[in-house]
């Protein structure tokens, strides 16, 4: 298998084999979450930190239930509990996690670079759960991984991100996975969320939702993220709604077989009508269920030796 | 520049391999209850022309699934984490006489990962072992109850067993570091 990396800090720097190796193991964790006991030995007695400096329920609880589905013991370290208020560095209290003997340090912070600056001084393997806006790559890797169970593919596949891209670990994720594997990557959102430079990743961009919808065989919808505005980029809502919500007319225009994905948390009625969300075309439940099996790969894989002592 | 020689001949092989079907029969003498379970990767088409056998034998369809022991092993840490492969079991296993198969019968740890990941599905009646090939050097209180072939090797040495798709053994070659 292709998988030779000691940390998972990022997309940008996977090759597609690498990603394909998560997204075939993570196969096979999904059906161990299916059997009557969820459970494999695989990491035991191993010892895994969710450090998150930057408040978050779903992603934390599905890497809690990932680690314990491989019989890891695992510890929540959240920030606003620590002694980062006490004026300790982010180093030193990495330092502290390590020197409790974890094998795993999941990391989620508000600075693009947190984990691939731990990394450089860690020993323990370091997992980005989320830095910034820079990248969030289990959350792509767990889209993909819906999006191949669902296609049965990648190459080829018209996938429209709608929302708020500029602000979104979560889109330049998707974007960097999608194209390595190969998929056509449109993106669509208000000017001042969607800049021009997105191109420059290979990616088409266009202000017209109709035009973006034209012909799509995903729909990844994004959430407006009011905390990491520090300015209005946008009228109000009501208008957000108006051009780039996502409604059963407009969904017409879509590839009749389109699944509609979001990572949550939903605003319903803002970037998508109700109903569709509960739909049968949505499947943002789903993702919810993959992102455990995912999230195990990645446990598993980062903690394997060298693939020279095989 | 490692150092390939085969060792044994396909019609010696499958000849074996049949035998341990006749043998299997013999320990039970009704099959309702027999599932052949193919270890991943090498045992899973040992497994299904076993089954073959088996079911001219006893006259009709014997069941056969696979097993992962990847997720089970006690040398994770040591080693890039290998590729995990379906396990796909035919139905409920408790109670029932599960037959491991493998194509090289070595260390016994494989098995004993197996055995625990089967474990995790339900409490068989029992499970027993067939293996095409023992090659020796246990590290673990564990045998098999078929053997098609014994074969004397060095510890250094790499044991491989080809089949064809259908599962039907052609050579075993012994690769020398």
């Amino acid at each position: 298998m292709s998988w030779n990396q000691k940390h998972l800090l990022d997309i940008e720097s996977l090759s597609a084999e690498e990603i394909a190796a998560v997204l075939d193991t993570a196969r096979e964790f999904k059906a161990v979450g299916e059997r009557a006991i969820k459970k494999v030995p695989a990491l035991q007695g191993k010892t895994i930190v969710n450090f998150f400096v930057e408040p978050s329920t779903r992603t934390r609880v599905s890497f809690e239930l990932s680690a314990k589905r491989l019989s890891a013991d695992i510890i929540n370290f959240a920030a606003d509990a620590s002694s980062f208020q006490k004026g300790e560095s982010l180093k030193d209290t990495a330092r502290n996690l390590e020197a409790l003997n974890a094998d795993v340090i999941i990391i989620r912070h508000k600075a693009p670079g947190a984990p691939h600056f731990l990394a450089r001084f860690l020993d323990s393997h370091v997992i980005n759960a989320g830095d910034g806006a820079h990248e969030h790559p289990t959350q792509a890797l767990l889209d993909i991984f819906t999006i191949r169970e669902k296609k049965t593919h990648i190459k080829g596949l018209n996938v429209t991100i709608l929302g708020d891209i500029l602000y979104s670990r979560v889109a330049r994720s998707n974007i960097w996975a999608l194209r390595k594997l190969g998929a056509n990557v449109t993106l669509c959102g208000p000017s001042t969320l969607v800049p021009r430079v997105f191109e420059e990743m290979g990616c088409r961009v266009t202000y017209n939702l109709d035009e973006a919808l034209a012909g799509a065989d995903v729909i990844n919808l994004l959430r407006i993220q009011h905390e990491r505005q520090r300015k209005t980029m946008f009228p109000g809502i009501g208008e957000y709604t108006r051009h780039f919500g996502l409604t059963r007319a407009r969904l017409a225009l879509t590839k009749p077989d389109a699944i509609i994905m979001h990572p949550g948390p939903i605003n319903r009625g803002v970037e998508i009508e109700s109903e569709l969300a509960d739909g049968n075309r949505a499947v943002i439940l789903e993702q919810v269920t993959n992102g455990i099996a995912v999230r195990m790969a990645a446990l598993y894989l980062v903690n394997g030796g060298s693939n020279d002592s095989l | 520049m490692p150092d390939k020689r085969p060792v044994l001949k396909s019609i010696d092989l499958s000849r074996a391999w049949r035998r341990v079907g006749h043998e299997i029969a013999e320990a039970h003498p009704t099959s309702d209850r027999i599932i052949l379970v193919g270890i991943q990767r090498g045992g899973v088409a040992l497994s299904k022309q076993l089954g073959k056998t088996l079911a001219d034998i006893y006259g009709h369809e014997i069941k056969t699934g696979s097993v992962e022991p990847g997720l089970h092993r006690d040398d994770l840490s040591n080693r890039a984490m290998s590729k995990l492969l379906p396990t796909e079991l035919p139905k409920d296993i408790a109670g029932q006489i599960v037959i491991l198969v493998d194509d090289v019968f070595y260390t016994g740890r494989t098995v004993r990962a197996s055995i625990d990941a089967l474990l995790g599905f339900g409490r068989p009646r029992c499970i027993q072992l067939a293996a095409l090939i023992d090659r020796g050097h246990r590290e673990l209180p564990i045998r098999a109850d078929y053997i098609g072939k014994n074969l004397p090797t060095h510890p250094e040495e790499r044991v491989e067993v080809h089949t064809t798709e259908e599962g039907v053994p052609q050579s075993v070659i012994i690769q020398s570091p």
